[in-house]
């Protein structure tokens, strides 16, 4: 319970720090009323706006309005959309959210026996095989196989819609694209984390009660094996978030990564503060499930 | 002696490993035998291939790098079948019936030896419930029997906890009952108390003392320690560098030996009361990459003869059951094949 406590404390003053800084620094960035308004507005147009987006006071006391609304649950209203930015992010979250899960589960699904299957096999063909192929699916940066995908899948053969929003036809090469960089991370880590634990002495006092090779490895060396790999998913929670902004740009995905690039081409602060805010949530949720998930698996490690 | 009197016999096994900087002979053409019941102690020096002999017993000699070069395992099981060990696949299943249920070992490391995500109980009864085919409760129930048995005191309550929760002579005792929980006939003891310091050594080796005595089985002890041996074993092979070059009884090793290595090691152990310095033995085991020409001990040996630096000595036969692998004993000894 004490460590409960303590990390939901831990949360709290992390949320505050991250959302001060947010908070200025996307104010040195500039003036966002040149953006919203026409290249030949008058200042009186000028000034009004500026007033609708109370950038008028001086920054103290509009930091003090953020907090006050912060507090109440209140993130403000975007410049751009003129809507309260929690009802535009509900709108999308559970598309990026879609994206990102469908991705990641391929890419342990993929990742985790294709690691394990090159750890057995270990400097054979198809170990050097699997290894070259993952290291290329996570090397290759996601726009240029984007890119590539839709060229082939899109443009060339005409089988899958290049972008948009629509059945689980729309859904493929996005969560391929996005899948096989995790999936070839996944399974690098994987096989290195399982040819560690093969060697120990435990796996050799596994083999020498005669327990068939399939239940050594995926009994005694898999649930240790498979550690790393957990805190290598949560540590990358953030990558994940951001290369999800680089997937539903290039396949016009409707999330939430979309409407953030939107608003920092724009300086649409409202929206740049709650997007770094429910990043941090999910980095810290993320954190714990590793955490929890860690105490399941391992019972060296005790909560207090 | 009627070949079906061995339980084990192990004829001329070479085991090698292909590394980076050639190949290591870890055993090089070794020959010794266990009998049914008897306990059989091998010693040497760190390095000497005492552990490699062992895995090549339980064939689990990790390749694709290690191999058995040469030789043969035999073993006879409860059915009076003489197996040939090294033919068999690793993972075959009569090899695998073998394993934990024929023959178990006991590694040198208690605190790294088990598993530790898996509870002491959970450990012992998955040999139990594999090899004999029996429920999970009636795994867990032997579980508890073997803990009582090795001495560990609320056994039920403590087939719930986990290795890191014992201590290291606890440990032991855990993989102790694991071992012997199929009733195996022949157990492997691959330096089971090096780890542990003397009084938990001493409470373990007459822990098992008593266990071979009560359960019968027979036992390969190994160690580089001389003074476990003579409380151990009957029958001692004295190994250096991969070779077998001494084999005697536990007698003659002690009050006759006959290899300059094993009067060195002999000298370098301490006694109880006895005056004279310890004398270790000068040098150092030579790399298992550079070995040097001749008889492998020839740099270190103060008894050495010019052709000991030339040629690597022939095995001698000597009157008893004494076998010695040194140059000295050509004109007494019968020069084996
Ligand atoms: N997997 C391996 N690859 C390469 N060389 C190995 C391997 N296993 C053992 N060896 C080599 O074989 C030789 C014998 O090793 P072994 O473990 O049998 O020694 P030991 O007599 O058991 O020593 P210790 O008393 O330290 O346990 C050593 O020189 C070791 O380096
Ligand atoms: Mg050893």
């Amino acid at each position: 319970m004490a460590f409960f406590v303590r990390r939901i404390s831990r949360a709290v003053i992390t949320l505050c720090v991250v959302l001060t800084i947010v908070f200025f620094a996307t104010r040195i960035t500039g003036d966002p009323v040149m953006w919203l308004l026409p290249d030949d507005a008058s200042m009186e147009a000028i000034e009004n706006t500026r007033i609708r987006l109370g950038l008028d006071k001086p920054i103290h006391e509009q930091f003090s309005i953020f907090v006050k609304g912060v507090l109440q649950g209140d993130f403000g209203t975007s410049f751009l959309h003129r809507r309260s930015v929690t009802s535009l992010f509900l709108e999308r979250i559970p598309q990026t959210v879609k994206l990102m899960s469908w991705a990641l589960g391929l890419g342990i699904v993929l990742g985790i026996p294709l690691g394990i299957i090159a750890a057995l096999n270990r400097n054979s063909a198809l170990d050097r095989f699997l290894m070259t192929s993952s290291f290329l699916a996570y090397s290759i940066p996601n726009f240029v196989l984007g890119i590539f995908f839709i060229l082939i899948f899109s443009l060339t053969l005409r089988w899958l819609p290049s972008g948009g929003y629509g059945n689980w036809r729309y859904m493929i090469m996005p969560v391929v694209t996005y899948g096989a960089s995790h999936a070839g991370l996944v399974a690098r880590l994987m096989r290195s984390s399982m040819l560690d634990v093969i060697r120990r002495d435990f796996i050799r006092t596994a083999d020498s009660k005669g327990l068939p090779r399939h239940t050594v490895i995926m009994k005694h060396a898999f649930r240790i094996a498979v550690l790393p790999v957990i805190t290598l998913i949560g540590l990358r929670l953030p990558h994940l978030i951001s290369g999800s902004f680089v997937i539903e740009t290039i396949y016009a995905w409707p999330g939430a990564g979309r409407l953030i690039i939107q608003a920092a081409k724009n300086r649409d602060f409202p929206v740049l503060q709650y997007a770094v805010f429910v990043t941090a949530i999910l980095v810290i949720v993320a954190n714990l499930l590793v955490d929890l998930a860690y105490g399941l698996l391992d019972p060296r490690i005790k909560y207090d | 002696m009627v070949e079906r009197d061995k339980l084990l016999d192990v004829q001329g096994l070479k085991t090698y490993f292909e590394t980076d900087r050639g190949v290591v002979k870890a055993v090089d053409d070794i020959s010794y035998h266990v009998k049914e019941g008897e306990t059989v102690g091998i010693v040497g020096e760190s390095g000497c291939g005492k552990s490699v002999t062992a895995l090549s017993i339980m064939n689990l000699v990790q390749g694709p790098r290690g191999r058995v070069a040469g030789g043969k395992i035999m073993y006879t099981t409860k059915g009076g079948e003489r197996v040939e060990i090294t033919a068999l696949p690793p993972y075959s299943p009569k090899m695998r019936a073998i394993r934990g249920s024929e023959i178990s070992m006991i590694f040198q490391e208690p605190m790294t030896a088990l598993n530790p995500v898996y509870t002491i109980g959970e450990q012992i009864a998955e040999t139990v419930c594999l090899h004999q085919k029996v429920s999970k409760k009636k795994g867990r129930e032997r579980a508890i029997e073997m803990l009582e048995l090795v001495g560990i005191a609320a056994p039920s309550r403590r087939i719930n906890e986990y290795p890191h929760q014992l201590s290291g002579g606890m440990r032991q005792r855990a993989m102790i009952g694991m071992a012997l929980s199929c009733d195996p006939r022949f157990l492997i003891a691959d330096e089971p108390t090096t780890a542990l310091d003397v009084t938990i050594e001493a409470q373990i080796l007459d822990l098992m003392l008593h266990l071979q005595e009560k359960l019968g089985m027979a036992m390969q002890f190994i160690t580089h320690d001389l003074g476990v041996i003579s409380t151990m074993a009957k029958r001692v092979v004295v190994m250096y560098t991969g070779h077998v070059v001494e084999k005697a009884s536990v007698d003659d090793i002690f009050y006759d030996p006959r290899h300059p290595y094993t009067k060195g090691l002999l000298a370098s152990v301490p006694t109880l009361g006895r005056q004279e310095r310890l004398v270790p033995i000068k040098g150092t085991v030579p790399n298992m990459n550079e070995l040097p020409k001749g008889c492998y001990f020839s740099p270190r040996c103060q008894e050495a003869m010019d052709i000991c630096h030339q040629e690597e000595p022939p095995s001698y036969q000597l009157e008893g059951d004494h076998i010695v692998k040194c140059w000295l004993w050509e004109q007494e000894g019968v020069r084996l094949p």
